[in-house]
């Protein structure tokens, strides 16, 4: 190790000074690391990546600011308080990425986080440089600014090729975050072994090591930390989010927009959904002369079951849903339940949470009505809810005059997969009618009506938002680009439609 | 400067300390799952090695003796039944019927602990075919063409492969194959479709199954004097993925390696197909959560209570026209002799041997060891590429891969499931292969299957929730090259009659059936009971 103080030699080949311009270097990388990061972050998960940018690099330039402003404050023992600044950094810094993720969902005002965050570590680099400076003092005035402010900025340079080249790509947010403060920290850590005067700074040392240990921890969580924060795909501000058994649940609100997600596939916007939903229900239920027993297949959401307890003969709702954490979650939050009317806590509603597929087969009864709301069949699993031996299961529910319908995906995105649930309906010995709305939130969306034998031309419903006498008939006028064309039928050992599904929603990898 | 340099030292070794923390918390091991270790009973399979069994102290009288509970000895039993004869017995040395066949559950689903599947028969297999429509898995029929349950047949998807970190539809890789991959699959399959399609000189498919339809053309049968890989290394096949492929294949259905197979049981695999039934079904399977035991227990409902389990037979000798049987109660520790105007021994022939000289040599039948994991996990595995499939298989890995049990459940949708993984040890002498899987203790196989099952599926970690092993010592009959003429050795006079996959020397449940009616229909037209035959 070299001997003697920078302020004696004077000469930047010297080991503590080489440490201290490397410092400043990394420093400044370390720096537009977690600016981009923020950056990075912020358009995720807030969306609008201009603003989001701006803002924090607009943000952080002025923190950095304050920070050099207020250095002027600190009148002696530079080093101990450059050492501390630079490990709170890489505390901050180091878990940045990883915390704002953690936090998105389940606070309320994100942006006081974010920013509060990027102004605090933007002051904390804006000490940095002239913290450096002073402790450089002793050399040429002339060749100290020139080197710390050349490492500074070729620094910069590095983090931002290195960020979009190599750290996005290979490493991912999260760990990005953490390998970074583990470099501030070591950074400070090698200071304090190199520099001659770092031996008295004993809790500095302590703190080093500590703060290497939980980044280096947070690094091999990083994978675990990663699916925490799955939730952060969303365009709007999460505002609920909970894995059951069997799904993800994750609700969203804008404004006074509100969307549900399974799996993250958009089930219904609070917008728009009484068009699904009146769509949906009144075409059957207006064609049953009297509909006292509704079953409803799937529709934990209880919007379906809103529309059917609008009709005052019902004296009985039967809805089967998969998943006790979705029917319970909707008949507990009262945001829920202003959406749902309560239609799932109603003394005629019965709420049964069971396989579908299997519930069908098993189940004796006699419905009226039967409204199948089920996922799209994204997978195989699902499909199996939308083939012959499934409608024919159904179909053994019906009582005579009942009318079924299903909600069917996309007549104008996947007309192929459409229309071969009407076929695979026909094949279970029913009786198929395809109809469509639009839905500004999914688009053209469509539905088959079923029945034992002929369906009712006329529908006598309770007229809503979307449906009423004069607009009901017109659904069922297809385009030519949604008409039906031949299809085959939807079997359990030959699952059709996940495929034309997939294929036309261009989500298939096969 | 000395304690400058200590305190180097020390911040190095805390750093060294830490950066090993880390590394452990990144690669930590956690603690395997629970889970038992169980098999074929290794403790009466070897008492009857070592003898040692009371004299008998019953006596009892049957018609026909059935001794071995598997697949060919139900398939006896039901054709006896079937025919209307009375009083046989069977004799099953486990405490449960269905040998290869059986299965197990917990609170997730039944699950199947060896066979677990039966592809959909071709047109010559009509006595199984009857079984299948008593059994409700046939239907009815369209236009002659029998028609089978959608329910009981594999649901879709059937099968994907991990191939080059992607799950993809089939079990042949469809991307990053070279210009001679892709030329040697073409080749095989034309090939392949060309033997399917094949009728040798006598007029008989090339390959049939049950086997024992499939034409004797010498030329054909010349195929079994080598190996399948030397055969394809004559047609100049060597893609690597082709052969990989071939490997899969062998190890699947035989347990044995390409360049130990037979070439003729090899080509058996590939062409001897023809799925009869309509829908298009004929490609596909029949399965069942728990596997081929559910054919097992619908052989054994209709034998009623002629089935005693626990019961070792170890001794067969005439006793004049008729054969007495000594049978070891494990349950009451006794011996009880059966005279019996005939029997049908269905076990492999290594214990027929033991237990009556005269059934025949055992040279040339030697047995593929398994293990076989259930792995209980209470999240569906998923993974990048096309969704969950019935049959996954890695090609990164030295497994077959997993089937998942609630694929063919009653529910659509699962939170977990059970998922049957396979790994057959078929690159090592069958006897070495046997003491590993005996000596390797559960941990380290319990490791081994956790392991591969995250290569593939790593959002399984943390997931798994038990692992139960199952040691095979003897799964599968090795179809060897010579084994054809193993079929054409003259069976023992009646009223001693052998019934076993081995005999055919495919290890497949339709040649199990078809011994076993064979077997029976051979004991009652010795013993002059009516019938018509069904093969």
């Amino acid at each position: 190790m070299a001997e003697g103080d920078p302020a004696t030699t004077r000469t930047f080949a010297s080991a503590p000074a080489a440490a201290l311009l490397a410092s400043a270097f990394v420093v400044a990388t370390c720096g537009l690391i977690y600016e981009l990061l923020a950056s990075t972050l912020a358009s995720y998960l807030l969306g609008d990546s201009v603003t989001q940018f701006s803002t924090v690099i607009g943000s952080y330039l002025f923190a950095m600011g304050m920070g050099s402003w207020c250095s002027r404050y600190v009148k002696r023992d530079e080093l101990r308080l450059f050492v501390r600044v630079e490990l709170l950094i890489a505390v901050l810094g180091g878990f940045s990425a990883a915390g704002l993720f953690l936090l998105f969902p389940i606070v309320d005002h994100f942006r006081v986080a974010l920013y509060g965050l990027v102004l605090a570590i933007g002051f904390l680099v804006g000490l940095e440089i002239p913290l450096l400076i002073r402790i450089l003092r002793g050399f040429d005035f002339r060749e100290v600014v020139s080197n710390v402010l050349t490492f500074d900025y070729v620094g910069a340079l590095a983090a931002s090729l290195l960020f979009p080249l190599v750290l996005m790509p290979y490493l991912g947010m999260i760990r990005t975050g953490f390998a970074f403060g583990f470099l501030n920290a070591a950074v400070a850590l090698a200071l304090l072994m190199v520099l001659p005067r770092g031996g008295r700074l004993r809790m500095e040392r302590v703190a080093a090591v500590l703060i290497l240990i939980a980044l280096a921890a947070g690094f091999a969580a990083s994978d675990r930390l990663q699916r925490w924060a799955e939730v952060a795909g969303y365009g709007e501000p999460v505002i609920y989010a909970e894995s059951t058994r069997f799904q993800r649940i994750v609700i969203t609100r804008r404004d006074a927009d509100l969307r549900l997600y399974l799996n993250g596939n958009l089930q219904f916007s609070s917008r728009d959904e009484y068009r699904y939903h009146e769509a949906l229900v009144h075409p059957a239920m207006g064609r049953v002369a009297d509909p006292r027993n509704v079953l409803i297949l799937g529709g934990g959401d209880g919007l379906a079951a809103r529309e059917v307890l609008r009709y005052p003969q019902v004296r009985s709702l039967t809805l089967v849903d998969l998943d006790p954490g979705m029917t319970g979650l909707f008949q507990k939050s009262g945001m829920l339940t202003a959406l749902n009317k309560g239609s799932l806590t109603d003394p005629r509603t019965r709420v049964i949470n069971a396989d579908g597929f299997r519930w069908a087969r098993e189940a004796t009864g006699s419905y009226d009505a039967i409204i199948v709301d089920f996922p799209d069949p994204v997978d195989y699993s699902i499909g199996k809810l939308y083939t012959e031996t499934f409608y024919r299961a159904a179909a053994r529910l019906l009582a005579p005059g009942g009318m079924m319908v299903v909600q069917s995906t996309s007549p104008l995105v996947a007309p192929k997969a459409y229309w071969t649930v009407a076929t695979t309906i026909e094949a279970a010995g029913l009786t198929a009618r395809g109809y469509h709305a639009y839905v500004p939130s999914f688009g053209e969306w469509g539905f088959i009506l079923a029945a034992r034998g002929a369906i009712p031309a006329q529908a006598r419903f309770p007229e809503g938002r979307f449906l009423t006498a004069a607009t009901e008939p017109q659904l069922y006028d297809f385009p030519p680009d949604m008409a039906r064309r031949p299809t085959g039928v939807n079997r359990l050992d030959n699952q059709i439609l996940v495929r034309e599904f997939a294929e036309a929603w261009g989500k298939y990898e096969g | 400067m000395k304690a400058d340099r200590r305190a180097v030292l020390g911040i190095g070794a805390g750093a060294v300390v830490c950066a090993g923390g880390a590394g452990a918390l990144a690669l930590r091991d956690p603690p395997l799952p629970p889970g038992e270790l169980a098999g074929a009973d290794m403790v009466r399979g070897h008492r009857l090695r070592d003898g040692g069994f009371p004299a008998p102290g019953r006596f009892e009288k049957a018609e026909v003796v059935i001794a071995g509970g598997g697949i060919a000895g139900l398939a006896a039993g039901w054709r006896l039944a079937e025919a209307e004869f009375g009083g046989f017995r069977l004799l099953e040395l486990e405490d449960s019927i269905g040998g290869n066949a059986r299965g197990g559950a917990n609170a997730v689903s039944a699950y199947p602990l060896g066979a677990h599947y039966l592809p959909v028969p071709n047109r010559e297999a009509g006595a199984l075919r009857l079984m299948l429509r008593q059994l409700g898995m046939i239907t009815g029929d369209r236009d002659g063409v029998p028609v089978y349950d959608p329910a009981q047949l594999c649901a879709d998807l059937q099968e994907r492969i991990f191939w080059q970190g992607r799950w993809q539809e089939g079990l042949i890789p469809r991307t990053g194959l070279s210009p001679a991959d892709r030329r040697d699959l073409a080749a095989f399959q034309q090939a392949m479709a060309g033997f399917s399609a094949r009728t040798g000189s006598d007029g008989r498919p090339a390959f049939a199954v049950p086997m024992a339809y499939s034409s004797r053309d010498a030329e054909l049968r010349a195929l079994d004097r080598q190996s399948f890989a030397a055969w394809l290394d004559a047609q100049g096949w060597r893609s690597p993925v082709l052969r990989a492929h071939v490997r899969y294949a062998m190890r699947d259905d035989y347990g044995t390696e390409p360049g130990d197979v037979s070439a003729w049981a090899g080509i058996h695999y590939f062409a001897a197909r023809r799925g009869w039934a309509a829908d298009g079904a004929g490609g596909n399977e029949l399965t069942w959560p728990e596997g081929n035991a559910r054919l097992a227990r619908g052989m054994a409902e209709r034998l009623g209570g002629r089935i005693a389990p626990g019961m070792i037979v170890h001794r067969v000798a005439r006793d004049g026209d008729g054969l007495a049987i000594d049978a070891f109660d494990a349950r009451r520790g006794d011996t009880v002799r059966l005279s019996a105007r005939a029997a049908i021994l269905a076990m492999p022939r290594f214990v027929a041997a033991r237990v009556c000289p005269e059934a025949g040599g055992t040279e040339g039948f030697g047995y593929a060891p398994w293990l076989v994991a259930n792995v209980t996990v209470d999240r569906m595995p998923r993974g990048r590429g096309v969704p969950l499939a019935w049959d996954n298989v890695s090609a990164a890995s030295e497994a077959l891969g997993y089937v998942v049990a609630t694929h063919q459940g009653p529910a659509a949708i699962s939170a977990g499931t059970v998922l049957t993984w396979y790994l057959p040890l078929s690159d090592m002498a069958p006897a070495d292969a046997r003491r590993l899987l005996v000596d390797r203790p559960a941990e380290e196989w319990k490791r081994i299957v956790r392991d591969d099952l995250l290569v593939s599926n790593p959002e399984l970690e943390g997931a798994i929730r038990r692992i139960d092993l199952w040691r095979w010592g003897h799964a599968m009959i090795r179809p060897v090259p010579g084994f054809l003429d193993r079929a054409d050795a003259a069976p023992p006079a009646p009223p001693l009659f052998l019934a076993h996959s081995d005999i055919s020397g495919l290890s497949l449940f339709e040649e199990a059936h078809y011994r076993g009616v064979h077997a029976a229909e051979a004991a009652m037209a010795h013993l002059g009971h009516a019938h018509e035959t069904l093969l």
